[in-house]
């Protein structure tokens, strides 16, 4: 009776310490995605708080282009008001608004003194930079997703993943994705 | 280029398991020879084990400072250096790390690295030069190479491998010594075996050090491509990367704040510059820069890297 007892005892903890690791590892995966989403939040946001200081250092140099300025203050308002309608008004808002901020950035090019003004050339810096955080913010988010879900549909994981109700989550795409030109061999 | 991560990882265990075998190795073989009997062997083999952990910890903990003060960096705050922090913030982001220590050398050559015992404790640190060379695309290029070897825990591993080799190097040297004027009286009144060991320990005490130091370097290797492909999949940008090692490549002059003991840490080799070869040589901390902006090229154009790699 002695070895039997033992050998079942030792499969049970081994059993139970396993069940306990790979649930362990899906929270941490979860958790992370949760994370990298909010990280996407707190960029967008910075993007927000931003626009109105530098409209407002761009405005006395730019008579001639009110347009471009409007466009942009009224895009970021609207991504302001598309924040708490879901995540697709809000990336199609922040994508208006991005578009925005490249045609402003683009014409800031023709104005030699306020290239040169230190206060817009920090701005520009922090908006670039923004920019870029949000994009990895997302890129991040996707791979956290893609490492989450795979985890999920792998065994042995995929049976704790189900006794425990952990979901798929699904991946941004952005505009980049859409408008990606697909590669064409003419050889 | 998950696969060459993966490869690249495994060879960095073999070569750290084969530093640890050849230290533990050198234990036993310097015990037997000095007693004449294998339970001193095994005494000595463990003693060696004993003083790797000690040793290990001890550089686990002061080597980030240490490394930090010898290279002359100073801390910078964000309003300092606001496209700098913003680039690494960015990295940040796009790796899921948390934010290091930033520091800046002074010095014109272009040059960067990272240090610490894990990402929760980590540096980096760039060159004046470095920050006035690179535009914001090559800088971003470096800044993710630097926080892939945070990633990679290469500077827990950098540090890993800095003491068993500096260990390796003590122990044969102090072997030679005591060999030549401590037992000489020993040998003589234990059994053969006590001499043919001593034999060993000596062709062992003279090869053990340049073996290490190759293994050294050979990781050191590795983990420099391993970093390249980490930054590419961090940045998908693998141009910026390209073109700021091809500034650093262009860029003669030397870090004078760099030396032996750290030059394995940078970007790229900060003592060069020498001659521009086409393969590594068997006591070189880097892969030929040629080669690292070659594989990156591939990368942008749509290619998988050489093969060989």
């Amino acid at each position: 009776m002695g070895i039997a007892l033992i050998v079942i005892i030792v499969v049970v903890i081994v059993a139970v310490v396993a069940v306990v690791a790979i649930y362990n590892g899906l929270v941490r995966r979860r958790n992370q995605v949760d994370n990298a989403w909010s990280q996407i939040d707190v960029q967008l946001k910075r993007r927000h708080d931003l626009i109105p200081n530098l409209v407002e250092a761009v405005k006395g140099y730019m008579e001639f282009e009110k347009e471009t300025l409007t466009q942009v203050v009224n895009a970021r308002a609207a991504a302001v008001s598309a924040a708490p309608q879901g995540p697709e008004a809000q990336a199609q808002a922040e994508n208006l608004l991005t578009g925005a901020l490249r045609q402003l950035f683009a014409v800031v090019e023709n104005y030699p003194d306020l290239k040169a003004n230190q206060n817009v050339m920090a701005l520009q810096e922090e908006l670039t930079s923004t920019e870029n955080k949000i994009s990895f913010a997302r890129q991040f988010y996707n791979d956290s997703v893609m490492t989450y879900n795979v985890t999920i549909q792998q065994f042995p994981s995929t049976i704790i993943a189900g006794m425990f109700n952990f979901r798929e989550r699904q991946f941004f795409r952005g505009e980049e994705a859409d408008r990606e030109v697909p590669k064409v061999d003419l050889t | 280029m998950y696969e060459q991560i993966a490869r690249n990882k495994r060879a960095s265990w073999l070569l750290m398991a084969t530093l640890v075998v050849i230290l533990l190795l050198l234990g036993y073989v310097i015990g037997v020879a000095w007693s004449g009997s294998t339970d001193a062997g095994l005494g000595t083999l463990g003693l060696f084990g004993v003083i790797a952990i000690v040793w290990s910890v001890v550089g686990y903990y002061s080597g980030a400072g240490i490394v930090l003060a010898v290279s002359g960096a100073r801390e910078v705050t964000r309003d300092q250096a606001p496209q700098l922090w913003n680039v690494i913030e960015e990295m940040t982001l796009a790796s899921g790390l948390p934010m290091p220590r930033v520091y800046v050398v002074d010095d014109p050559a272009a040059n960067a690295f990272a240090t610490g015992r894990d990402p929760r404790h980590a540096a980096v640190a760039v060159t004046s030069g470095l920050l006035a060379m690179m535009n914001r695309d090559e800088l971003q290029g470096v800044l993710a190479h630097e926080m892939s070897h945070v990633g990679n825990y290469d500077i827990r591993f950098a540090t890993l491998v800095g003491v068993l080799v500096g260990m390796i190097a003590l122990v044969c040297d102090l072997f030679l010594r005591m060999g030549f004027f401590g037992f000489g009286g020993r040998s003589r009144d234990s059994s053969g075996a006590g001499g043919v060991f001593l034999l060993i320990g000596i062709v062992l005490a003279v090869l053990a050090p340049l073996g290490a130091a190759i293994v050294q370097f050979a990781v050191s290797r590795r983990r420099e491509l391993l970093a390249d492909a980490s930054a590419v999949r961090l940045t998908r940008n693998p141009a910026g990367l390209a073109s700021a090692l091809e500034k650093i490549a262009a860029d003669e002059r030397p870090l004078h704040h760099a030396n032996r003991a750290t030059a394995h840490l940078y970007i790229a080799n900060p003592l060069r510059k020498k001659k521009v070869r086409e393969s590594a040589g068997l006591f070189d901390t880097h892969p030929p820069i040629a080669e690292r902006i070659a594989i990156l090229r591939a990368i942008e154009h749509g290619g998988a890297a050489p093969a060989g790699v």
